[in-house]
């Protein structure tokens, strides 16, 4: 896969926005993920090029955080919070019938900081809280009809 | 329109998981349609959680609560005047006047979910920057000698007093340092730094900046986690208002830096390590940070809640905060009250009350209406604590004395359907994702203790002391509370409720 022209100008526009902040890697790499919904392999060279560090200390991090993704999903990301708090209040229940359903990308998250109306998820960065499997059912039916 | 009523939705990411954005929607609606003429102000929660959406109507009397509401009781809130505080089966009456909000000793949150947290103009009337102007009064000796006679300590979960701490890094030789303010509030259970930065960011800034008058600092960051949008547009906007403000200024400027979901770069040095812009792993201490932190720097590392906690102490003197409190855990805390619990949310309170007052007089038990099992404290690295320690009032030594911790004060129920064994075994297997990798107690040791784990509960009784033996490496052979405090939930797990792992 290479970068589509647009793409490559949006991974050097983050860069040339970026670059001069204090330990500006992963600033970059948000900035890139933002744009393109993952940070691509053919992104690496430009960003440690720019940073002047090796294709391997720009991966080494990019891979080491669970937030950046390296291949770009399709359709809506759900994130199911498994923590604690959530999980003793039905939460797993919720991941399992997330992942059954399909049609969303289904990422596990460790709390929304919405424990006190557990179980919580987050769907396209939009919070849902005091969730039930019957609320989880509507949500995916009416985001996906939208 | 200067006879709008004046109608406060909350914007917190709490209250809009559960439809404050569509209540505002409907209550515009309604309003248009009926001619009346309403004001919507967005303010932060009140962090009582179970009333969101905390509709409040401003009156004559004061400001008068309506919740939990739902889109669908908006039409009969009108119809029954809510607008003039008229009675409805969800009226509350005066919010300041609950109970649940009266007893609290509001010291930190005192402004929250009061004011819209992006008004300079609330911010003012409420007595906004007084801590920043007298710190810029004084000298930055007699900022840090403040923060010491108040007893403040880290509210991060370590507990190190704060004053001590600021002392390190101004007397730490070097022009360049740093204030670096840990938001990255991973703890399940724990949302009172989230609360602050949606609903008082203010606050922040200011303790942040009497914090770089103290030790010489220019330049500060905030490290907030990507799990929260809300705050981070929150303390985005708040930043710019205070630099028009100025709050910040040339002297002193703060910058946002998103985590990237990695619950180990909580701990400081990883969180360091993460800013650097390097995969967040932890450093082996000393170097303290308050010697060599961020770039090799003297660095100011601190918690949400702590540098919140300054511009009190400072405006009104470090007496009137070390009067709250007990023994050496002074001031508040603002306690998180989650999981299973009928009535969840944010309390502030002086230490020294008990678990039992917490869970069963605020809380008022579990919302499941079962009896409570057990009660994690502090986050997923605290233990569980059984019945026979609810009693213990909650403070920093008292719990230590224990074998507890305190932490960031996140509590979380647990009904008696929990399974502790289950619970024990997702310690490990979250230590075990979380890992930064750095030492083999933690890195490896969650893996086994994982495994360990299954085979206990598959009957194998023989793993019992290899698992506490596990433990035992962990706690002591770990390079931070990652690895170090695992064994905290499992061994509370493993001594207090062995019947769930069929021993």
């Amino acid at each position: 896969m290479t970068l589509s022209p647009d793409d490559l100008n949006a991974v050097r526009r983050v860069i040339a926005q970026r670059r001069a902040l204090e330990g500006a890697l992963l600033p970059i790499l948000h900035g890139v993920q933002d744009a393109l919904g993952c940070v691509p392999p053919e992104a690496v060279p430009l960003i440690a090029e720019a940073l002047n560090l090796s294709r391997a200390e720009v991966h080494g991090t990019l891979s080491y955080y669970h937030h950046f993704r390296q291949a770009p999903v399709a359709g809506r990301v759900l994130q199911v919070c498994r923590a604690e708090s959530c999980r003793t209040m039905g939460g797993e229940a919720l991941h399992e019938q997330a992942q059954a359903a399909g049609g969303c990308h289904v990422e596990s998250v460790y709390c929304l900081g919405l424990c006190a109306m557990s179980p919580a998820v987050m769907l396209d960065g939009r919070p849902h809280a005091r969730m039930t499997p019957e609320k989880l059912e509507a949500l995916l039916r009416e985001e996906s009809a939208a | 329109m200067s006879s709008a009523i004046c109608v406060w939705v909350p914007r917190d990411a709490a209250a809009l998981a559960v439809g404050a954005d569509a209540v505002v929607d409907a209550i515009r609606a309604q309003a248009l349609a009926r001619g009346m003429a309403v004001e919507i102000r967005r303010n932060g929660s009140r962090g009582l959680l179970w009333l969101e959406p905390l509709v409040e109507v401003e009156t004559d009397q004061g400001r008068i609560g309506y919740g939990p509401v739902d889109v669908d009781d908006v039409r009969s809130l009108f119809e029954a005047g809510f607008l003039q505080g008229g009675a409805h089966p969800l009226a509350l009456g005066l919010v300041q006047a609950l109970p649940a909000f009266a007893r609290q000793q509001r010291v930190t949150f005192d402004r929250c979910g009061l004011i819209d947290p992006l008004s300079l103009q609330d911010h003012h009337a409420q007595g906004g920057w007084a801590g920043l102007r007298a710190a810029r009064a004084m000298t930055p000796e007699t900022i840090v000698e403040r923060v010491i006679d108040s007893g403040l300590r880290g509210r991060g979960g370590a507990a190190f007093p704060a004053g001590i701490k600021w002392r390190t890094v101004a007397q730490a030789p070097g022009d360049l340092k740093y204030v670096v303010c840990n938001a990255d509030e991973g703890d399940s259970g724990t949302f009172a730094d989230r609360m602050l930065l949606e609903g008082d960011p203010f606050k922040l800034i200011e303790g942040m900046a009497i914090a770089a008058r103290a030790v010489g600092a220019r330049q500060g960051f905030v490290y907030l986690r990507s799990e929260y949008p809300h705050a981070i547009a929150t303390l985005d906007a708040a930043l710019k208002l205070a630099r028009e403000d100025g709050a910040l200024d040339a002297g002193f400027d703060v910058e946002i830096r998103v985590g990237a979901g990695s619950y180990v770069c909580g701990e400081e040095t990883a969180m360091l390590e993460s800013l650097e812009g390097k995969r967040g792993i932890v450093r082996a201490k000393p170097p303290l940070p308050a010697v060599s932190g961020l770039f090799g720097r003297p660095t100011v590392v601190n918690n949400v809640l702590s540098f919140a906690a300054v511009p009190t102490i400072l405006a009104q003197g470090a007496d009137f905060y070390r009067a709250f409190g007990c023994e050496r855990s002074r001031g508040t805390l603002p306690f998180q009250l989650a999981g299973n619990v009928k009535q969840g949310g944010l309390f502030e309170l002086p230490f020294g009350l008990t678990l039992r007052e917490l869970v069963f007089d605020w809380g008022g038990g579990t919302a499941s209406g079962r009896p409570v099992k057990a009660i994690q404290v502090g986050g997923p690295l605290g233990a569980y604590v059984p019945p026979a320690q609810w009693d213990l009032p909650l403070d920093y030594d008292a719990y230590t004395k224990a074998g507890l911790v305190l932490g960031h004060g996140g509590v979380v129920v647990h009904d008696d359907r929990a399974d502790l064994a289950e619970l024990a075994r997702f310690a490990m297997e979250f230590c075990a994702v979380e890992s930064c990798g750095k030492c083999t107690p933690c890195r490896i040791g969650s893996v086994r203790g994982a495994e360990t784990i299954v085979r206990i509960q598959r009957g194998e009784r023989a793993q019992v002391p290899l698992l506490r033996e596990l433990c035992d490496t962990m706690l002591h052979g770990s390079l931070c509370a990652m690895g170090g405090m695992t064994p905290y939930p499992v061994l509370s797990a493993l001594d207090h409720y062995p019947q769930d792992f069929g021993l």
